[in-house]
């Protein structure tokens, strides 16, 4: 094989009109042999500037050396320092804006391409039944992650590692938090990459309990008061669903992002043989222009419907990942841009019939330093659909915060927590990930909770 | 697993479960609820709490078989066990925060119909516990689905029965012995509890209301995972949108907008469904079908 140092090793991916109508995945990743030709293209620079684009600091032209070199293994246990869920922040890290996006390589030319060569390293330890090294020495104390998702299962395998005792607290009937209720199988196969790294983590030491809601089925004073917990990491995620606030929006047929997905991905709805229903519409518009709205949409296309994303803004702007945006083109989302939604409309029974909108420019740039969208005077229409996805966004929830003494949550209801270390303002309690940030990525979680696994040693050791 | 140690057939279709889960029985309180999931493939379904037992970990659900998966559940026999069992989930009752000397000045009606008897039964025996004697109203279509009759009479202070049909107590729909209590038998309350069907709890508000008699209802949307991640059980109280789940289940009835909660309740009923209730309920229909305009 060779290659033009300029550009990236192409992956390969599945046919765009075939996968439209599976939920396989999309990017099928390398083979040993392109992982290893794409690792060549990597210059090992001294200053390493991926390694600080990477919020868990992996250790980037490290891994990727052994990649050279042909000892994955090696390569894994490289990866494996670092991060907990190395298969699967291949998938979904934002590598454009983080490693990849400070790469040398890339001023001339492609960027390596770091985030497919961590999906490799990941998924061949993974078949060749490679475990992260667990800790050597116990340290005797005991520390409680609420959410099993990626910042709680970060937090708790640096924990574990280091010779914690720990337990993750999961509300749901099975562990992975977004990872297994928000992002769908064509992007992060469940039971082949989100079961196995989490068993990986298990395989640490790290005790799950699922279905124990904290702050309802017990609270976080109890966990440190009567069962013995040391210290406390809350990852409990971003929370409720917003809505628009328009007319219709309680139509038959209006769901939040989070209820389509969670159906389809958690309770796997989009399989004819599972026992909870998802409706399946013929023409859906999904409002919003995140990553989860292309997650809806593109769930909704492959359960056979015309999808339309309806965003306020122009395409610079959309949100989601350049990539996602990329692929829900390619399997013919039809993206109306520039589209405000002012009405749902329903039929005489109450289900959604359509969605009256109107036009918009862009204005002077918003606090946010995007433009602001500016509506455009009698541009109003109506868009016949017969589902609308609402992905706006959360807000974040009141179940720990307002069950817990002395926890501190800033203006928007978030918890408070200083950046370095994830301390909150209650001592032995540390938290992390979106329920402190608002919706965000899994990655930024990630790194999150592995600064409060550090914030937590540093308490323990000091205490 | 959550193990089975009671299953008890309480009338035609209406079953009744203890189970073991310590989390839950250690930290529920009247007015909240749980969601099971009977094995690995199955639909997370929200129940009212019944009755709980702390010492042996125990919480009691009693469900009505309305569709597949109450179908199954409706099987499973003691020493059985749920796949998932998680809770306690909602906010409890108001009752149980309120000061108790005001509570106990207060003349408190509930109005249980059908399958809501389960859980207005906690919110009666606790205030037995306190001391207070509230009257209840149970009613049931008729006489062989009346459930939990002598243990309502033991914590009730008054336990007035009625059946649709006449088959046995009074006669006719709750909303008729409300107003005979307060029109002619002299009664006067502070407060309305009621729970039941939401076409009940609708008729139950339009009554009170004509007495100015504050109601709570207690709402039982479609929910998916009940913390307040999905927004399936939202419904519009008092013009705002609210989470059945985080901000419920119970509400100021005389603001809850019961026609979009009941035809957000038929969302995903299929033609099985309708066909199963319609069978079931004949010339009793309750509403609730999805097919008919109530």
């Amino acid at each position: 094989m060779t290659t033009d140092v300029l550009k990236k090793v192409p992956v390969r991916e599945q046919d765009a009109k075939r996968r439209a109508a599976n939920f396989e995945e999309v990017c099928l990743g390398y083979d040993k042999e392109e992982a290893m030709c794409e690792a060549t293209r990597c210059i090992n620079c001294k200053n390493a500037q991926c390694i600080k684009g990477c919020p868990v600091a992996i250790n980037i032209p490290g891994f990727i050396e052994k990649v050279k070199e042909g000892d994955i293994a090696a390569a894994y246990q490289v990866i494996s320092e670092s991060s907990a869920l190395p298969a699967v922040c291949g998938r979904v890290c934002p590598q454009e804006s983080q490693c990849e996006g400070k790469c040398i390589r890339g001023i001339k030319g492609e960027p390596i391409s770091i985030g497919k060569l961590e999906r490799f390293v990941a998924d061949w330890a993974r078949e060749n039944d490679i475990k992260p090294e667990g800790a050597k020495e116990k340290k005797g104390k005991k520390v409680a992650v609420i959410g099993s998702g990626p910042a709680g299962l970060t937090c708790a395998g640096d924990l574990a590692k280091m010779g914690y005792e720990v337990t993750i607290f999961e509300a749901l009937h099975e562990p992975g938090g977004v990872l297994v209720y928000g992002i769908p199988e064509f992007r992060l196969p469940k039971e082949a990459v989100v079961a196995k790294e989490i068993e990986n983590v298990k395989s640490l030491g790290v005790k799950i309990e699922t279905n124990v809601v904290i702050g309802k089925s017990v609270t976080i004073d109890e966990l440190m008061e009567e069962e013995g917990f040391d210290a406390v990491f809350i990852g409990s995620g971003a929370g409720l669903p917003k809505f628009m606030g328009i007319p219709g929006e309680q139509a038959l047929g209006v769901f939040s992002a989070n209820e389509y997905l969670t159906r389809s991905n958690l309770m796997k709805a989009f399989d004819e043989n599972s026992n909870t229903p998802i409706m399946r519409g013929k023409k859906v518009a999904v409002v919003g222009g995140g990553n989860v709205a292309m997650d809806a949409a593109r769930t909704a296309l492959r359960l056979g419907a015309e999808v339309h994303i309806v965003y306020r803004r122009s395409e610079e702007e959309l949100p989601a990942r350049v990539e996602e945006v990329h692929h829900a083109k390619e399997e013919g989302i039809i993206f109306d841009l520039l589209t405000n939604p002012t009405e749902i409309l329903a039929d005489e029974n109450g289900w959604v019939s359509g969605i009256k909108c109107v036009r918009m420019e862009l204005g002077e740039p918003d606090a946010s330093g995007r433009r602001r969208p500016v509506v455009i005077e009698g541009s109003e229409f109506t868009m016949e659909v017969d589902t609308v996805i609402m992905s706006l966004g959360t807000s974040p929830n009141p179940l720990i915060s307002s069950t817990t003494k002395g926890l501190e949550v800033n203006k928007y209801k978030c918890i408070v927590a200083e950046e370095d270390f994830g301390a909150t303002t209650k001592e032995g309690v540390f938290a992390g990930g979106d329920a402190v940030t608002g919706a965000a990525t899994v990655i930024l979680a990630m790194g999150a909770g592995k600064a409060a696994a550090k914030g937590i040693d540093r308490y323990l050791t000091e205490k | 697993m959550y193990r089975i140690t009671k299953a008890e057939k309480l009338a035609e279709n209406i079953y009744l479960m203890d189970v073991e889960a310590k989390r839950v029985a250690k930290a529920c309180e009247p007015g909240q609820f749980v969601i099971v999931r009977m094995d690995e493939a199955g639909e997370r379904i929200p129940l009212t709490i019944c009755d709980y037992d702390r010492e042996k970990g125990t919480v009691t659900i009693v469900f009505q078989v309305v569709g597949a998966a109450t179908e199954l559940m409706r099987h499973l026999k003691t020493g059985d066990a749920f796949h998932d069992f998680v809770g306690p989930l909602g906010c409890p009752s108001e009752l149980i925060h309120e000061e108790k000397e005001a509570l106990k000045k207060k003349r408190i009606l509930f109005v249980a119909g059908g399958l809501g008897t389960a859980p207005v039964y906690p919110q009666v025996k606790w205030l037995h516990e306190q001391g207070i004697a509230a009257d209840v109203i149970v009613g049931a279509k008729t006489k062989d689905l009346l459930i939990m009759e002598k243990e309502m009479g033991a914590v009730a202070g008054n336990l007035y029965v009625t059946t649709d049909d006449g088959s046995y107590g009074r006669s006719g729909m709750v909303t008729k012995v409300i107003e005979d209590l307060i029109e002619s038998e002299g009664k006067q309350y502070d407060l309305c509890v009621a729970i039941g069907p939401m076409i009940m709890m609708k008729f139950v508000c339009l009554t009170t209301k004509k007495y100015d008699l504050p109601t709570v209802v207690s709402m039982n949307p479609i929910m998916v995972d009940g913390t307040g991640m999905c927004g399936a059980c939202r419904l519009t109280v008092d013009g705002e949108v609210k989470f059945a789940c985080v901000d419920g289940p119970e509400f100021d009835g005389h603001k809850v907008d019961f026609d979009q909660a009941m035809k957000r309740q038929q969302m995903y009923k299929t033609k099985e469904g309708r066909d199963f209730l319609r069978a079931k309920e004949g010339d009793t229909h309750h509403g609730g079908c999805g097919n008919c305009a109530s």
